[in-house]
Order: structure tokens, then sequence, then C-alpha cells
């Protein structure tokens, strides 16, 4: 018995060996021809790193996923010029999101399409402030990502910047009505919203009559939120938390025949997909997405129908993200008359001097993308209604 | 040869003490000389800090695992309290014009300090319990301090320094947010660096194998030992059990402000259960209560998992298979008389006085178990 696991632990440690060894071999290689076969052909190197296992592993594998479609659409579109594109698991933490990076730079990487998580990003974005490797972050939303770093841009709207772009729509199209809030104040993205909510509808005039909080994600009873809301007279209430409470709130607003207009933001998306959740409750919720994976738009029609044949499932905001990272860097890039042999600080400066002066993209998560010299995004939002289990634009 | 027949001839601990501070600072010569050359990747270029960290975490754990033989599972708490104290004072001293250095060398003191205190408070409960519930309740102190860092704001303007409970501090528009609740510290400094946390680990050696090595820490090793008989003998069991407590909290607050100032973020929810099963593991993947196994095992287990994105989605279930073969491995009679062996045919010096292979094997694994 003993001679067995030894016999069968020295099989198993040398298997192990011999792969730690290529493994080591393979971390040396920088800037390997392109293997396709087109000895000419230009080859960018785009890396991204974001939560491939774990709890947040949905984001990071959809960023992924839908970066993996544009980039096989533009090696298709010109074979003279490829993507290659290597994403790393961050597991969502600054720690390993750092060793992430220092692995792309072995392979080589030249631009940054990541990360996906705010903690992670905001590790990453240091260090690639001080490599000068151009970054752009498909999803991290903080404002922190992009503070004081140059070469850090954001495909996705700031959580600040998003609480204002729901204060103007709801003092636009729900002028007069009284509105209410629940959010999680224990939650840097929450609050963030919450507060530039606040400040933006006082700006406008609008009036806030309950602002109510809850500490935690996993709380189980929102009756006294809602209650406080109803009493207070609210007629829209904003909901700037993820899809999880949103769906306790929703339930239990009905068991207490509160019906006032729910208006989410993007955490909101997902909501529909939620196992055991009951889609006719969600009926008329309003919420500002990114990305509306039913929506008539070309464009959009034709990227859902290329994810769902390649991943048999539909998109989401963080897949749509992805994609219009990569197209968004590699417009750019071509904007910008760069060469794929170029060194990296030149190409981030190029990059730089692209993205704050007047460059235009028009992606799935907003058409007339243009950033600001913060770094920030500024595009038209989607603003949609749930009808019939499907997002309607409005 | 010779140097080899003089270490087999020293006192146990002395011999111990030895190979630990020959193989650090052996490590130490030989990574620097090669990144002196450029021959070291990015990628463990990278991790040479939050090794040293490691390293540390598992040297002062092992204190109170191996030395003292009280199981806790919420060491990254301290880590916690030394990282965000270092993070807040070296923040302070940024407009200080201090050099990086001396700034390091103030979070890093600071850190130790505050975590000491935080590991004072808690084993004055803590240590009157005995085996599972202790482990239980340590568990529970260790997420009561990510609680804690959650809920702490810190900033500093012209004004001063702010700290409170809640984010309303009241900043001038010039100041700036150090610790920000559960969004952490942001927009850190990276003043870390290799050398000092080879220092650092130097520090924490030469404290931890004095203190094994003195009238204390016999006393602490009695205690685990024997209690009844410790008592009878008329040994304060609370008083050294506490001494071993405190030394492993600073200690791994110093290793946590070493690690808070390497990222330019940091979340209080790293520290969280799974950062304390992590560095235990070191420690007992090292050998409970041997000191340079320890300082191996999180050398080994934190580059593994970066050796390993070459099988991507396999790469945290190749981890668990490693971990499990070695756990098997170093348990294991059978394969340890054939690494004894093998170790005989490669260094036959040790073969002329057989009597001494046996202990010699058992005495790492020898202690609380």
């Amino acid at each position: 018995m003993k001679k067995n696991w030894t016999k069968f632990l020295v099989v198993a440690l040398s298997v192990m060996m011999v792969f730690a060894m290529t493994a080591c071999g393979g971390g040396g290689g920088e800037a390997a021809p392109a293997d396709g076969g087109e000895a000419a052909a230009q080859v960018l190197k785009i890396g991204s790193s974001g939560p491939l296992t774990g709890g947040a592993s949905i984001y990071g594998t959809a960023v992924k996923q839908g970066a993996e479609i544009a980039v096989a659409e533009i090696n298709e579109a010109d074979p003279s010029f490829q993507v290659e594109f290597k994403m790393e698991d961050d597991e969502a933490d600054g720690e390993k999101a750092v060793n992430a990076y220092n692995k792309l730079k072995d392979w080589g990487v030249q631009v940054i399409m990541g990360t996906v998580t705010t903690g992670s990003c905001i590790a990453v974005s240091a260090e690639a402030f001080e490599d000068r490797i151009f970054e752009l972050t498909p999803s991290a939303s903080s404002a922190d990502v992009t503070a004081g770093k140059d070469n850090v841009f954001q495909v996705c709207f700031t959580d600040p910047n998003q609480g204002i772009k729901a204060a103007d729509y709801i003092s636009e199209n729900f002028a007069g009505k009284k509105v209410g809030v629940i959010y999680n104040n224990s939650d840097p993205y929450s609050t963030g919203i919450f507060n530039a909510f606040k400040a933006e509808m006082e700006a406008k005039g609008g009036e806030i009559v309950a602002a109510e909080t809850y500490p935690d994600d996993t709380n189980a009873d929102y009756s006294a939120q809602l209650t406080n809301c109803k009493s207070a007279g609210a007629e829209v209430v904003l909901l700037p938390i993820y899809y999880t409470p949103a769906s306790v709130i929703l339930k239990q607003a009905k068991d207490m025949n509160y019906a006032p207009v729910f208006f989410g933001v993007d955490g909101m998306d997902g909501i529909l997909d939620m196992e055991g959740f009951d889609t006719t409750l969600a009926e008329g919720v309003m919420l500002m997405t990114p990305f509306n994976p039913w929506s008539t738009d070309e464009n959009v029609a034709s990227f859902v129908e290329k994810y769902q044949a390649a991943y048999n499932e539909l998109p989401n905001q963080f897949a749509a993200d992805g994609y219009d990272g990569v197209y968004a860097i590699y417009n750019a890039f071509k904007a910008a008359g760069l060469s794929a042999d170029q060194e990296n600080a030149e190409i981030c400066d190029a990059m730089i001097g692209q993205f704050t002066g007047g460059f235009t993209y028009d992606g799935l998560t907003g058409s007339g993308m243009t950033w600001n010299d913060k770094g920030e995004v500024n595009k038209t939002p989607v603003v949609c209604a749930i009808e019939g289990g499907i997002y309607v634009d409005k | 040869m010779k140097t080899r027949l003089r270490l087999s001839k020293l006192p146990p601990y002395t011999k111990n003490a030895a190979i630990s501070y020959g193989l650090v600072t052996a490590a130490f010569v030989i990574v620097s000389l090669l990144k002196a050359a450029g021959m070291i990747s990015s990628s463990l270029q990278g991790q040479l800090v939050p090794i040293c960290c490691y390293i540390i975490m598992a040297i002062s754990l092992n204190l109170v695992v191996g030395i003292s033989g009280e199981l806790s599972l919420g060491h990254a708490g301290f880590m916690s309290a030394g990282a965000f104290t270092g993070i807040v004072i070296s923040g302070l001293l940024e407009t200080s014009g201090l050099p990086e250095v001396g700034r390091l060398i103030f979070a890093v003191i600071g850190g130790a300090i505050v975590a000491g205190i935080f590991g004072f408070l808690i084993g004055i409960p803590v240590l009157r319990l005995r085996g599972d519930y202790l482990a239980i309740v340590t568990l529970a102190f260790g997420e009561i301090i990510k609680n804690f860092m959650n809920i702490i704001y810190a900033g500093k303007d012209s004004t001063g320094f702010h700290l409170k409970t809640n984010p309303e501090l009241g900043l001038e528009a010039t100041g700036r947010m150090l610790l920000n609740g559960p969004m952490g510290a942001t927009q850190v400094q990276r003043i870390s660096t290799f050398t000092a946390g080879f220092i650092l680990v130097l520090i924490t050696l030469f404290v931890v194998q004095n203190i094994m090595n003195s009238k204390q820490g016999r006393a602490i090793m009695a205690c685990r030992d024997n209690r009844i008989a410790a008592e009878s003998i008329g040994l304060n069991v609370m008083k050294y059990k506490l001494m071993a407590f405190v030394v492993s909290a600073t200690l791994a607050g110093m290793g946590g402000a070493l690690f808070g100032l390497n990222y330019s973020t940091l979340l209080p929810v790293k520290f969280n259960f799974n950062t304390s099963v992590l560095i235990l593991v070191f420690v007992v993947l090292g050998g409970v209560g041997n000191i340079w196994g320890g300082i191996i095992a999180a050398t080994i287990l934190t580059i593994l998992p970066e050796a390993f994105r070459q099988f991507a989605d396999y790469r945290m279930l190749t981890y668990a298979i490693v971990l499990i073969l070695v756990m098997i491995g170093t348990y294991n009679p059978a394969i340890r008389a054939r690494l004894g062996m093998l170790r005989d045919k490669i260094f036959p010096s040790n073969k002329e006085d057989p009597k001494a292979k046996k202990p010699r094997w058992r005495k790492s694994g020898k202690g609380v178990a």
C-alpha cells in the first residue's frame, strides 16, 4: 500500500515538475512574431485582467467573451493588422491583479484593456501609470481609478456621473413628482451614486422626500424603508443598488400594494436572469443601463447574435463593455496612425492625445462616446423600461 | 564539508537559527544579483515584497501556533491593523519632507504598535479559552477587526488629522481621504522595497528565534506541553501565552504595514478569513514550530499560483492538487524515509551517524500535534 503511494507521488510530482518547467519557459518569450503565418502582419498585444474565478467571475468572464468577439471581428476584417488578446485571472483582488499585470508585462503587453473590477483597477492603474502603458478599463467605475493618472480611461460611467445622469433624466421626465431613494450606505458604489444624485436633484430643483438606507446587500427586510417612502408619498423610487436587494424590494413593495415607478441604475441589470425571481414583479421598472441586449440597433443585434452563437447565452453589459473597450482602443490606435512595433510609452502618449483630443466612438454602450482629460467618458445613457420580460428602449 | 560537519554539531536551536538566517540572506543576495542583472521576470519582481510580507506573517504566526501551541485563525486581522495604520502614518508624513525610507520606518513602527495593542486587547479574553474554543474566538476577532476597518474614515487637511466612524469628516477642499471605510485606502504612495522586506524578515527572525531560546520562550513552551505541570511550578500561564500572542501580533502588524505600502490601494476585505487560513497553511505546510520550513512554504505557495497561470482555467485546481500532494508527501513516513535516503546519497557525510537520522526527521514535526 505504502509503495503504491510512493509510486503515485513520484509520478505525480514529476508531472508537476514538467508542467512547472514549461510554465517557466513560456514566461521569458517576448515580442514573438505573429504565429498566424502572415509574417508581415502587425500584432498589437492587448492584455486584460478580471475575476475569472470566484464570486465576481460572471463580470470577468463576460468582459473576456465580449472582448474576444471584438478581437475576432478585427482580425477577420484586416489580415495585415492582428490583435492578440490575453486575459489573466485576478479574482477581483488588488494583489492578484498586480501579479496578473506583471505577468502580462512579461508577455509583452502594449495596451491594457482592464481591469474589470474597481479595487484591482486602482492597483493596476498605478503600475500602468508608472510604466507608461495605456489603459482603458471597461467597467471599473470609481473616480479613484482615473484620478491623477493621465493614461487611464473608462468605458463606463463613473458612479457620480451615473447619479447625475439619473437625476437629469428623472427631473426631466418625471418633473414635479416626489422622489424617494433606497440605497446601501456601506457600499461605495451605491453611496457614490446617491450623493451625486442628491446634489444634482437639488440643483435642478427636484424634491427628494425620502432617502432610506440599509447597511448590507444581504438584508432580507426592506418594509421599513418602503413604508417610509410610501408615507412620504414618493411616486418615483430610485434604487441605486445591485439587483439582489432590488429583487427583494420589488417583492415586498408588491406585498404592501405600493406601486411607484422604480428606477434602477446599471446594478439593476441582470435582475431578469436571476434564479427564482418572478419577472412579472419587475414589470414597469425603469433602468438606466449602458446596454440593452433586446435593442433593435443594428450593431447591437449583430453583436448579440455572434455572442449567442459563440457562448450560447445572452450578453450582459459587461460583455458589451469589453467589446467596446477593444474597439475603442483599436479605433484610436488606427486614428493615431500608430504601428504595433512602437515603444509602449510612444503608444501611450499618442493614445492619450487621441482620447483627449476629440476622438469619438459609437459603441454598444452608448453613442458618441468622448473622453475628458480626467479619463471619464461622456455618452448618452440608455434608459429602458422592463416590459413583457425584456428591456424596451425609452 | 567542514562547515556542514560543524553545523550538525551545533545545538538544535542555534542550528535552526543559522539555517534560517543563512536561507534568507542567501535568497536575498541571489535575488538582488539576478535583479541587477535583469534576469528576473516582472512577474517575480512584483512578488518579492509580498513574499517578504507572507514570510513575516508565517514566522509570527508560528510563534502562536508552533511555540505557544494555540490555533489562531485571525492572524490577518493584525496584518490589517498594521497595514492601515502604516498607510495613515505614511500618508500624514507625505508632506513632511521626510525621505521615503524614513516614512516607511515610522509606518512600520506605528503599524507594529497598533497591531500589538489590538493583540493585547484581544489576547486578554481570548487566551482564557482553550483548544477549539480559542480558535473559534480568534476567528471571530479577525472578522471584527475587518468590520472595524470597514467603518473607519480618516483624512487630513491643513487643520490636521481627522478620524471618525462615519464619512462626514468635514475635510477642506484641499484635504485628502486616507481611509475611506469599505473603499479602503486609495492613492497610497508605494514606498515598500525588497530591501526593507528583507530587513524586516531578519528582524522578525531575530525576535522569534531569541524568544524561543530564552527563559520566557522555554516557559511558553512548557505551558504548551503541559499546562498543569507548568502551573504547578509557578508559571503564570496566561502571562506567557499573552506574551507570545502580543509579540506575534506586533510582528504581523509590521508585515502588514510593509504589505499595505506596496500597493496603491488596499481594501479591508483583503484581510478576511481566507487570508488568515492562507497564513496558517504556510505554517502547517512548513512544519508547525519549524521556522525555516515556514519561510520556504510561504515563498513557494506565493509563487506557485502565478507560475501556474499557464494552465488558465485549471490554475487553482492545479494549485490545490499540489498543495494536497505536498501535505501528503511531507507527512507520510514512507516518503520521509525515502527522502532521507536520497539526502544521504547526495550528502554521504550524514551517513557516518545513522542514529542521528531518525530524531532529526522527527524534530521538525514534533511539538504541538
